[in-house]
């Protein structure tokens, strides 16, 4: 089983000041897979994000990728070795065309393509997630799912081996959700790896082949979502000991 | 020469931390980086040197005038010239980049009315000039007395910041504005106060540096990157951390005048600068994220 | 955005060439008043234009443009009675890399604001360092400078740094250098985690634009015959290089060009008319420049122009 694990996080600790927001967390994700990082919010699951993409440096422990050791290094190093990220509060380039934005992915990334092969990959993943045809149109104008189909494309476009998606399905209505959700369970079929940061539980079930729990900066639990949504603490965790 | 230097560079450091802990009030309340800090103290040093020859009125007196007058153009300032730029800017990037140029466009304003009101020349007058022995070596009883309306003054600021209300108040804009906004504080009037406040202690200290430096209208620059760098070194919005840096900046500034050369302590600020940026740019009290 | 040259680039090249040879026989129509004021324009034209390099997409303002034109003149005073001047030059631009390369490796790892205030004390210091080594080593401060170049020259090689400086900006923004850049000045967080090294990208950037500010200091240091601290690194050429680049506009490569000539103009007036207030009136300029046209001419005149064809803003 670890011969295919692709990422794995061993020990990885984040202290601020006197405050562990990340404690001692180890797990492995595998190729094709859907990993969810679930927990209560404060419980260090985008601390964690941000030390395996190198916004933040960790105090402890490692990330390896495939065996090479990302622990440390600065995000573009990280994002070229093959792992991109969406981010909380999505993030796109205003002042760039959506076919612009989605380029950046594949012109910095590990493949660096150029010019005109970089627009043929952005137009493909425009179409890819549903905005066909709105490679000229501005960002600003556009609405909040299809800004997130934006930033979602342009970590494709790195044709990464791990993609980090952070809360990328939060604040949308139920049918956005669902689009939402058939797309990334597109990408599943098509064999990408992906760990997501979560909090819509009918994604969690339908999308993750297994889930890394946290609660207070540590892991409280692992498994496939029915064991862990059933984990008598991770309901504690949740909704207090008084329903567990 | 060891406690002569020490000596001196803390009497220098008073007046010093008075301009780092106006810049840090109106760096971290307001938002506003602001340029022409150097300009609002020779301003001041003008103002009493003004007050002092024309009006043989000593420059203790006179910052009763020179500390109220810049609290209200400062006001002014921030009402008039700098409201509309925070009212425009979209993210707190857009508006340091505005602040920024705002700023460095006033700095020419008052420099230019400077240079027009008293040339290109350099000024100084005599006032407290006799000597004073403290710890066996002699200064000049201007700097005690500056000093020690300087220490005054911090305290003052000190305790009001930490004592009263609206202190309390305009610290919690500092460290959040938008969760002091949704506990009624009002930010707009407490950025104004802090931003008026900041210039009024700058003037303080211009008027207490007058009293022994030698200036003239050009000069602001040096002192802006003086309290620039007391500020990052202090830790942004951090009054404490403003003082201390204050005083190792005097002290270093000192040592390089005393030892090496009085035309390289703008070359030791730098140093200090870049040492900072190098091993703590989180500032010396500010806490590594 | 289109890789091969689109007709609109064809033009816009075409009609360049065709105005800068057109300029370039100014000297020969006059050596006196208009040649000095072409002189004056065609070194801030260059200067803006290197200046918004860096600072129009990056928003990274840099005060610092009197450092590196002051130590491209201080080149010259050092070595142009010792050495060709095309090595005077190439010791110029050097000099200007290396200045921006220690600026940059100290202050653009981190946050803007750390650069602004490296840059805005930087003219000051290297004036007092100078200043220091001459009074120590040399004895005296300030020298003459002593190059038998010709008004006309100058001129010339002020106008090859302008094509110099618009083309380099061209081929920066055709190239991945260019679209990094268009990424970091819209959201640096994104351009770090899409794999753009921001921090060498920026470093990189400023030394260009620092070494070709150095050469126009370099190329217009005989003007001053003799050269002082005071006046190679006068503050007003950083000031006035920035309120230029902003009135016209530092988004556009075309805009910096725009701005320089009526500011120019309008400086000329304000030191005949007003010789003591000129600084102040200056001051009052940027004021209004920053309040009224933020977006600079540039952009208001490709506001109206869209407007003219009907498109919408």
């Amino acid at each position: 089983m670890s011969s295919t694990a692709i990422l794995s996080v061993t020990g990885l600790s984040k202290a601020f000041g006197g405050l562990l927001a990340v404690n001692q967390i180890s797990f492995d994700v595998h190729r094709g897979e859907i990993v969810g990082l679930i927990g209560p919010n404060g419980s260090g699951k985008t601390t964690l994000l941000n030390l395996i993409s190198g916004a933040l440096a960790p105090t402890q422990g490692s990330v390896r990728l495939r065996r090479r050791e990302l622990t440390g290094l600065p995000p573009h190093r990280i994002a070229r070795a093959g792992i991109s990220r969406s981010f909380q509060l999505v993030r796109v380039l205003p002042s760039l065309t959506a076919l612009e934005n989605v380029m950046v992915g594949a012109t910095f990334g590990p493949d660096a393509v150029w010019g005109a092969e970089a627009a043929a990959i952005a137009r493909a993943l425009l179409e890819r997630v549903g905005l066909g045809g709105r490679e000229n149109a501005m960002p600003e104008a556009m609405t909040y799912i299809d800004q997130k189909r934006i930033e979602l494309a342009r970590a494709l476009a790195a044709d990464p081996q791990v993609l980090l998606l952070d809360e990328w399905l939060a604040g949308l209505n139920p049918t956005e959700l669902r689009i939402g959700i058939a797309l990334i369970e597109s990408l599943h079929a098509e064999g990408r790896t992906i760990l997501m940061v979560e909090h819509v539980m009918d994604a969690i079930r339908s999308l993750c082949d297994r889930c890394v729990v946290m609660n207070a900066g540590s892991k409280l639990a692992e498994g496939s979502p029915e064991q862990v949504l059933s984990n008598h603490e991770v309901i504690a965790a949740y909704l207090g000991d008084d329903h567990a | 020469m060891l406690t002569a230097i020490l000596v001196a560079s803390v009497l220098l450091g008073g007046a010093y931390a008075l301009m780092a802990m106006g810049l840090t009030l109106q760096y971290g309340v307001a938002r506003i980086m602001n340029l022409a800090t150097g300009e609002t103290l020779m301003g001041a040093a003008f103002g009493s040197f003004w007050l002092f020859t024309a009006m043989q009125l000593s420059p203790l007196l006179s910052l009763l005038f020179i500390v109220p007058l810049a609290f209200a153009i400062n006001w002014a300032i921030y009402r008039w010239l700098l409201t509309p730029l925070v009212r425009r800017a979209k993210n707190q990037g857009m508006l340091e980049v505005d602040s920024i140029l705002a700023t460095f466009g006033l700095l020419f304003v008052i420099e230019g009315a400077m240079l027009a009101g008293f040339g290109g020349n350099y000024y100084s007058y005599s006032f407290l000039a006799e000597p004073v022995t403290l710890l066996g070596h002699s200064f000049g009883l201007n700097r005690v007395v500056a000093f020690g309306v300087a220490a005054l003054m911090a305290l003052a600021l000190y305790l009001g910041l930490n004592r009263t209300r609206y202190g309390t108040a305009i610290r919690a804009v500092a460290v959040d504005p938008v969760a002091a906004g949704l506990v009624a504080i009002d930010v707009p009037r407490a950025a104004a106060f802090a931003f008026a406040l900041g210039g009024a202690l700058t003037a303080c200290g211009g008027s207490l540096l007058s009293m022994f430096l030698t200036f003239n209208a050009s000069m602001g620059v040096v002192f802006t990157m003086k309290a620039l760098i007391i500020v990052i070194m202090g830790g942004v919005g951090d009054p404490r951390g403003a003082v201390i840096a204050a005083f190792l900046l005097a002290l270093v500034e000192t040592v390089v005048a005393a030892l090496v050369d009085p035309g390289l302590t703008l070359a030791a600020t730098y140093l200090l600068f870049v040492l900072t940026l190098l091993f703590r740019p989180q500032g010396l009290m500010g806490r590594r994220t | 955005m289109i890789f091969p040259m689109q007709r609109r680039e064809v033009i816009a090249v075409v009609a360049s060439t065709a105005a800068l040879a057109l300029l370039a026989g100014l000297p020969l129509a006059d050596d006196g008043f208009w040649l000095a004021l072409a002189i004056s324009i065609a070194s801030y034209v260059a200067m803006a234009t290197a200046w918004a390099l860096f600072s129009g997409p990056t928003n990274y303002v840099s005060l610092a443009t009197a450092a590196f034109f002051g130590s491209g003149a201080y080149v010259v005073s050092a070595l142009a009675e010792t050495a060709p001047w095309p090595v005077v030059l190439v010791a110029a631009a050097l000099v200007g890399a290396l200045l921006a390369l220690a600026t940059g490796l100290a202050t653009l790892r981190l946050s803007g604001v750390y650069f602004v205030i490296f840059s805005f004390g930087l003219a000051e210091l290297i004036r007092q360092l100078v200043t220091y080594y001459q009074t120590q080593v040399t004895g005296s401060v300030g020298r003459y400078i002593f190059v038998t170049i010709s008004a006309s020259e100058i001129y010339w090689q002020l106008l090859g740094l302008c094509a110099i400086a618009l083309f380099t900006g061209w081929a920066i923004q055709r190239s991945r250098l260019g679209f990094a850049l268009r990424v970091i000045g819209d959201d640096e967080t994104v351009a770090a985690h899409s794999g753009i090294d921001t921090a060498r990208v920026k470093v990189l950037l400023f030394c260009i634009s620092g070494a070709l500010i150095a050469l126009v200091g370099a190329v217009m240091a005989p003007r001053f015959t003799y050269i002082e601290p005071q006046i190679a690194y006068n503050p007003m050429v950083s000031f006035q290089v920035v309120i230029m680049a902003l009135l016209g506009g530092s988004k556009r490569l075309w805009g910096p060009l725009v701005g320089v000539i009526p500011f120019v103009l309008l400086h000329e007036w304000i030191a005949g008319r007003f010789p003591n207030h000129t600084h102040l009136l200056l001051g009052m300029v940027f004021l209004l420049v920053v309040y009224f046209v933020p977006q600079g001419v540039s952009g208001w005149l490709e506001k109206a122009w869209r407007r003219i064809r009907g498109e919408s803003a």
